[in-house]
């Protein structure tokens, strides 16, 4: 068996496989958005919490930033059982990604948080703003302007890690690949397609993306008259 | 308090950080309506009585009574209590702070920086707050730039601003550090301006700087700290005339070479 043009061709509008495109896409958002939501909530922790939260925050960014995502979704998916605990499988696909996104996010976070000058703390307590205030008001709109391309790059890596819930059934695109592979044994032309609905999701990500950062790059105020000579 | 018309009551206070001891048993006493100009050498603590003030900087030992408040504590039954950061953040408002670097908030423009505290934290009618906020900025002298973002404005500009924010929380004391040491030299005399109309207005200042112009024009009483200590009180005419210490000797000579 050679290269089939027509497999090809067929496969790239094949029903499962745009199915598996689809779950691709919706995994990837709920994940991101999840992982964000872990990744703030571990990184203020981390950052402004008494010591057990501190030590709390610390162990879950270690343990899910030390592990492959790969074990974490089959212990997950198939070892939880054995404690009586169960997850379906797209919760498990759901719980494994948000996990371990929200580790990784949680330092970019903290790093955003960090970059924003050490003046505006002082400013914005001086002012009499308390912590609620002075994070809400002054520094997260400051330090969103850090974490926004990092955070673009995540998701472009997410993408592609979804791939690895085909390993605990997950009815995503890799899976999909899969399993058509395996109807007519034409692998190459089916993992091929798969290659490149990743490579067109991923490139329309980064359309998405760079409009994103341009705008958050542009100067505050930008928008605003630059003034006229001074008299 | 202990007297009603005093408005910072130091009180023994120290600071180290580290092994490094910032402020080494500081005494001092301002009454309302003074103002009181603290200079001194890198290092030697005045920057950092500022913040202590201000609860930007807790003491770790001492006590520090400003507008009313013993700043981060409360005593309870005879005990001294630390207090949390939101209730410290309610001490805070009723002192105002100018910044070297002016912390202008980068992200909303001038009128907004100004808005901010009033509406968000105290909740006030929006319509109230900018008309204040326009008036303050009269003051400044600044009308124009009410819709202007800090990063278009030139430093003298932005710290005239500063000022603007920090009065808009109506404070009973307004602490200065160093406003105008960053600034183009300029530039310095528009903020001088600004501070000398407010000492006049009655405002109770605390201004640590090297602008012995201003000393001599507006303070009421000139300190020199050496070493995390303070050296000499004395009113202006006799810091610079007839100082008592050594130090302060020394410290004028270097400073008013040029």
């Amino acid at each position: 068996m050679s290269w089939s043009w027509p497999y090809f061709f067929d496969y790239m509008t094949n029903g499962l496989m745009l199915r598996g495109v689809w779950a691709t896409i919706w995994l990837s958002i709920i994940s991101m958005i999840i992982g964000l939501g872990l990744g703030i909530i571990a990184a203020l922790m981390k950052m402004y919490g008494n010591k057990i939260l501190r030590v709390l925050a610390e162990f879950y960014i270690w343990l899910f930033r030390g592990t492959p995502i790969l074990i974490q979704l089959v212990i997950i998916y198939t070892g939880l059982p054995q404690l009586g605990i169960r997850f379906s499988v797209i919760e498990s696909c759901i719980l494994g990604l948000a996990l371990n996104e929200g580790a990784y996010l949680a330092e970019i976070i903290r790093s955003g948080i960090m970059s924003v000058d050490k003046g505006q703390e002082d400013a914005s307590r001086a002012v009499g703003m308390n912590w609620r205030e002075r994070m809400w008001l002054v520094i997260l709109p400051q330090a969103t302007r850090t974490i926004i391309p990092p955070l673009g790059n995540q998701f472009n890596g997410m993408l592609k890690t979804t791939s690895l819930c085909s390993v605990i059934s997950m009815q995503e695109l890799m899976r999909s690949a899969q399993m058509i592979a395996q109807i007519e044994f034409r692998v190459l032309e089916a993992y091929c397609i798969a290659a490149i609905w990743y490579l067109l999701l991923v490139s329309i990500w980064g359309l998405i993306q760079t409009r994103i950062e341009a705008h958050y790059e542009k100067p505050f105020g930008a928008l605003e008259a630059t003034p006229v000579k001074e008299k | 308090m202990h007297d009603e018309n005093t408005a910072v009551l130091i009180k023994n206070v120290k600071k180290a950080f580290g092994k490094n001891v910032v402020l080494d048993g500081i005494n001092l006493e301002v009454k309302k309506g003074e103002v009181v100009v603290i200079c001194g050498r890198s290092g030697s603590g005045k920057s950092t009585l500022l913040r202590c003030i201000d609860q930007l900087e807790t003491i770790d030992s001492g006590q520090i009574h400003a507008v009313g408040h013993l700043m981060g504590f409360k005593e309870i039954n005879g005990k001294i209590v630390p207090l949390k950061d939101s209730i410290i953040a309610k001490q805070q408002r009723d002192i105002g702070m100018v910044f070297q670097n002016f912390n202008l908030f980068p992200h909303v423009s001038v009128l907004q920086n100004i808005m901010m505290a009033p509406i968000k934290i105290l909740k006030r009618d929006k319509a109230e707050v900018e008309a204040e906020a326009f008036a303050l900025l009269k003051r400044v002298g600044l009308p124009d730039k009410k819709n202007a973002y800090p990063r278009q404005l030139s430093g003298g500009q932005q710290q005239r601003i500063a000022i603007a924010r920090a009065l808009a929380m109506k404070p009973k004391l307004m602490l200065f550090d160093e406003p105008t040491s960053a600034l183009d030299p300029e530039m310095i005399s528009e903020v001088l301006d600004v501070m000398v109309d407010l000492s006049k207005a009655g405002m109770t200042m605390i201004v640590v700087t090297h602008e012995m112009g201003f000393a001599r024009a507006a303070a009421d009483r000139v300190i020199l700290m050496h070493d995390a200590q303070i050296v000499e009180d004395a009113k202006p005419k006799d810091f610079f005339d007839s100082p008592e210490s050594e130090h302060t000797r020394l410290f004028l000579s270097k400073i008013l070479q040029h």
